[in-house]
């Protein structure tokens, strides 16, 4: 009960005028920072951090916090209407997002988003107060062979899914998975695969820059093929009434994704090293798949917006537990915080929670409120965003093209990734005209950077044996449950052919 | 606060106008301050430091934005900054991996004299750590423990050829143990892997074990500084061992090569008020390192000797 009453007094801090003045322009400035592709809320965190020293510690924190779950929900609004993600976080967003908008939905797909997101965060808002120091426990047993484990489970809720064809899913993660090794090998650290001798592939593929690429240019490129030159424009309406009624639907249609995204978010954040990229990309894939109708994914499904935006936010918050417990920073914006942390003369680890029980609740108190009016402002701000959408496409490809180039270029600030994107863009243009499913290269080039240091450190641990994933005993489950899910659709291609054998 | 002055202040703080009065050079755009080690390690947490603090005494007109790129053991900052387009605004926090990264692989063609020297800000000492679940105590209970194991003992640290693999290599050299080294990305991810048992010692720097030091689940057996250290009372050094040997990491601020000369006496400047500061003076306490100032001339006779005594150290592993 003493940390309901710290949280109470945490919230109660969080709601002082100065405060609540400070949510207010963090979760705005946040969601567009979260909007414009490129620039996250790493950038955004940073840049604005000087601002965090005019006000008490307190009230700095309750900024950055402001700033980070606004920019989380920004994310979302560039990939549903313009198709570029505004995030790597949001790249799960544009699969459905997309689609709805170009079906003139574009206002069912923000308020999902927006719906999606608050549940996300309050749901590990609230998970986070319960259980904190357990999974905090939870966190640490997690070693390289269970991580592996992990991965491939998320992989194979990709390979299992029925609908798309299985030959060419396993051909897009593969080629996803080569994409993540180029640059240095994380164990030896060795340069490897770089492509044509270039330098510029030395740092890898950055993942901003494959996503813009594919879903920037590429979906352009699509929309102006599969328009012809016909001049479109995407219908949009703009009522309080309509966004009541999208409210009801997207409860009907995605409260499924939103439950998944919300729960497996925060589990994924939680991990060391995981983030909100995976989880959101993985509260996609497991939506798809336990979805009566995974072929209506991406088509458009509502579910396929707030799985990835639950997804993402629940994990912002679960990401904070192992850099508050472990000092590992899950993403790069908490990794800004943990340098503020490090001024107040906080140490992150397992004593801060009994040390500085203050700070820890106070954060999350001001979560509580952040999360709260960063979807006041959203839902406030989605007619602005609608309006843009009104724009015929003739004005709005050549916009999608120099902010996909501008974005592109502002996170590195490198000319190699603006030709990369070009490259990409193209490349995913005729990948989906041979109908390859883009989404599972995407997922590798995420989870690959993860699975194969951690494949490696385990077999490292046992000398080569991989029996180490089947001996220890969380390992174990994940890894069984992994196998059964990719051996599945072999499964599934026997058994009807037994049956025409019988007829 | 008067809500006015904070505005405006906030406005200068955001580098949205000039600075006033400053004939010298100043940085004209965001600064990237490039991390040669991944997030929660001991150089992540000084370079975050660093930033908080310049940002705090409010002596930059723009900010220092962290990036951290430790990928190939700091090989990819070292090529980052070596291909940097504006050398001015580029800055690197270095640890040791600035002189063993280019000894091991050569083919990254990184000459490191050509680099620009801006600031040694301090050195920071190492021990051995172990978990206390595992009941080992002393260094001598811990050799046993290693010998026992035969070849499985597993150990970790932050990549081969780093500043932890080093002494470890010394360490199964002088004592003629077998361990298995695992790579992690970064001394804090190291650090957590102890806590979760995932393996069985580590040589961490005090500030990226202290978390879990003080939560009591994994303590020092040893250290290797020239003396024993006043944070770990009673705890030895390897020099009592009678082994001449102590390792420090060097947590220095370089330039990127063809920094102007401008720039450079500029970043000088300001990490020289950064050394200077209370804060950074207690930082050097609460983390057990040492302050070892020198101007950039001494810097670069550092890099050369530093040079010299980490091919030795390579070669005789």
């Amino acid at each position: 009960m003493e940390i309901l009453s710290l949280l109470g007094d945490g919230m109660l801090v969080a709601i002082q005028p100065l405060n609540l003045l400070l949510i207010l322009v963090g979760v705005t400035v946040g969601l567009f920072i979260g909007a414009m592709p490129g620039l996250g809320s790493v950038n955004g965190v940073a840049i604005l951090l000087p601002v965090t020293f005019l006000v008490p510690p307190g009230s700095a924190i309750i900024f950055l916090a402001a700033i980070y779950y606004g920019a989380m929900y920004g994310g979302a609004i560039s990939s549903i209407t313009l198709g570029i993600p505004g995030a790597s976080t949001a790249v799960a967003t544009t699969f459905d997002g997309r689609p709805l908008a170009l079906m003139g939905k574009a206002r069912l797909a923000l308020v999902a988003a927006a719906i999606g997101s608050f549940v996300g965060g309050t749901v590990s808002n609230i998970l986070f107060t319960a259980f904190a120091p357990i999974l905090a426990a939870v966190a640490l047993s997690f070693g390289p062979p269970e991580i592996f484990a992990l991965m491939l489970l998320a992989f194979a809720t990709f390979v299992g899914l029925g609908g798309d064809d299985i030959a060419k899913t396993v051909f897009s993660i593969c080629f996803g998975l080569v994409l993540a090794t180029v640059g240095f090998d994380q164990i030896s650290g060795a340069p490897r695969l770089l492509l044509f001798d270039l330098t510029g592939f030395l740092g890898g593929i950055s993942f901003l820059v494959l996503a813009i690429g594919v879903y920037g240019i590429g979906e352009m490129l699509w929309t102006i093929e599969s328009t012809r030159g016909e001049i479109s424009k995407t219908d949009a309406d703009i009522s309080v009434k309509g966004v009541i009624e999208d409210m009801g639907e997207t409860v009907r249609k995605g409260w499924k994704g939103t439950a998944i995204g919300s729960f497996l978010g925060f589990f994924v954040g939680v991990l060391p090293a995981a983030g909100a990229t995976p989880a959101s990309l993985m509260s996609y894939a497991v939506t798809k798949m336990v979805s009566k109708r995974p072929d209506e994914f991406g088509k458009g499904h509502v579910g396929g917006v707030t799985a990835p935006e639950a997804g993402n936010n629940s994990a912002s918050t679960g990401s904070m537990l192992p850099m508050l417990t472990l000092g590992i920073p899950g993403s790069p914006t908490t990794a800004i915080l943990l340098g503020g942390m490090v001024i107040w003369g906080l140490t992150p680890g397992p004593r801060l929670f009994v040390d500085q029980p203050d700070f820890v609740w106070g954060l999350i108190g001001s979560f509580y409120v952040s999360n709260f009016f960063a979807l006041l402002v959203n839902l406030s701000f989605i007619p602005l965003f609608i309006w843009m959408l009104r724009m015929p496409f003739t004005v709005l490809a050549p916009v999608i093209f120099v902010l996909s180039v501008v974005g592109g270029y502002a996170a590195m600030q490198d000319m190699f990734d603006i030709w990369l994107i070009l490259v990409f863009g193209f490349g995913a243009f005729f990948l989906r005209k041979f109908d390859y499913p883009l989404a599972p290269a995407v997922l590798a080039i995420v989870l690959g950077p993860i699975a194969e240091p951690t494949l490696r450190q385990s077999l490292l641990m046992s000398s080569g044996d991989p029996s180490i994933f089947f001996t220890r005993p969380i390992s174990m489950p994940i890894m069984v449950v992994a196998i059964i899910l990719i051996l599945l659709p072999a499964l599934k291609y026997l058994r009807p052919r037994r049956s025409s054998v019988a007829e | 606060m008067n809500m006015l002055k904070t505005l405006a202040i906030g406005i200068a703080a955001l580098g949205l106008s000039a600075p006033a009065a400053m004939a010298e050079w100043q940085p004209r755009k965001p600064i990237d301050f490039v991390i040669m080690a991944g997030p929660g390690g001991g150089a992540d947490r000084i370079a975050r430091f660093i930033q908080s603090v310049a940002e705090k005494k409010n002596m930059m007109s723009r900010p220092l934005i962290p990036n951290n790129k430790g990928g190939g053991s700091g090989a990819e900052s070292l090529i980052w900054l070596n291909t940097a387009n504006d050398p001015d605004h580029t800055i690197l926090v270095t640890l040791n991996s600035f002189f063993t990264t280019p000894i091991r692989q050569p083919d990254l063609g990184i000459d490191i004299q050509t680099f620009t020297p801006i600031a040694m800000m301090g050195v920071d000492p190492f021990a051995l750590w172990v978990h206390t679940d595992s009941g080992i105590e002393t260094f001598e209970q811990w050799l046993e423990a290693v010998k026992a194991a035969d070849g499985e003992y597993i150990t970790g640290g932050t990549g081969t050829g780093q500043e932890d693999s080093i002494v470890f290599a010394y360490l199964d050299n002088a004592f003629d143990l077998k361990t298995k080294y695992i790579p992690f990305d970064g001394g804090g991810a190291v650090a957590a892997a102890l806590a979760g048992k995932q393996i069985m010692a580590t040589v961490n720097n005090p500030s990226e074990a202290r978390g879990f030091h003080e939560s009591g689940d994994v303590r020092p057996i040893l250290v290797f500084s020239d003396e024993q250290m006043d944070i770990y009372p009673g705890v030895p050094a390897l020099k009592e061992k009678g082994h001449d040997f102590s390792y420090y990491n060097q947590r220095a601020i370089v330039g990127a090569p063809g920094m102007s000369d401008e720039a450079a006496a500029f970043y000088v400047n300001l990490f020289t008020e950064v050394f200077n500061t209370e804060e950074w003076q207690n930082y050097l306490k609460t983390e057990a390192m040492s302050a070892l100032w020198m101007n950039p001339e001494e810097q670069r006779a550092y890099w050369n000797l530093q040079m010299q005594v980490h091919k030795e150290l390579l070669a005789g592993k």
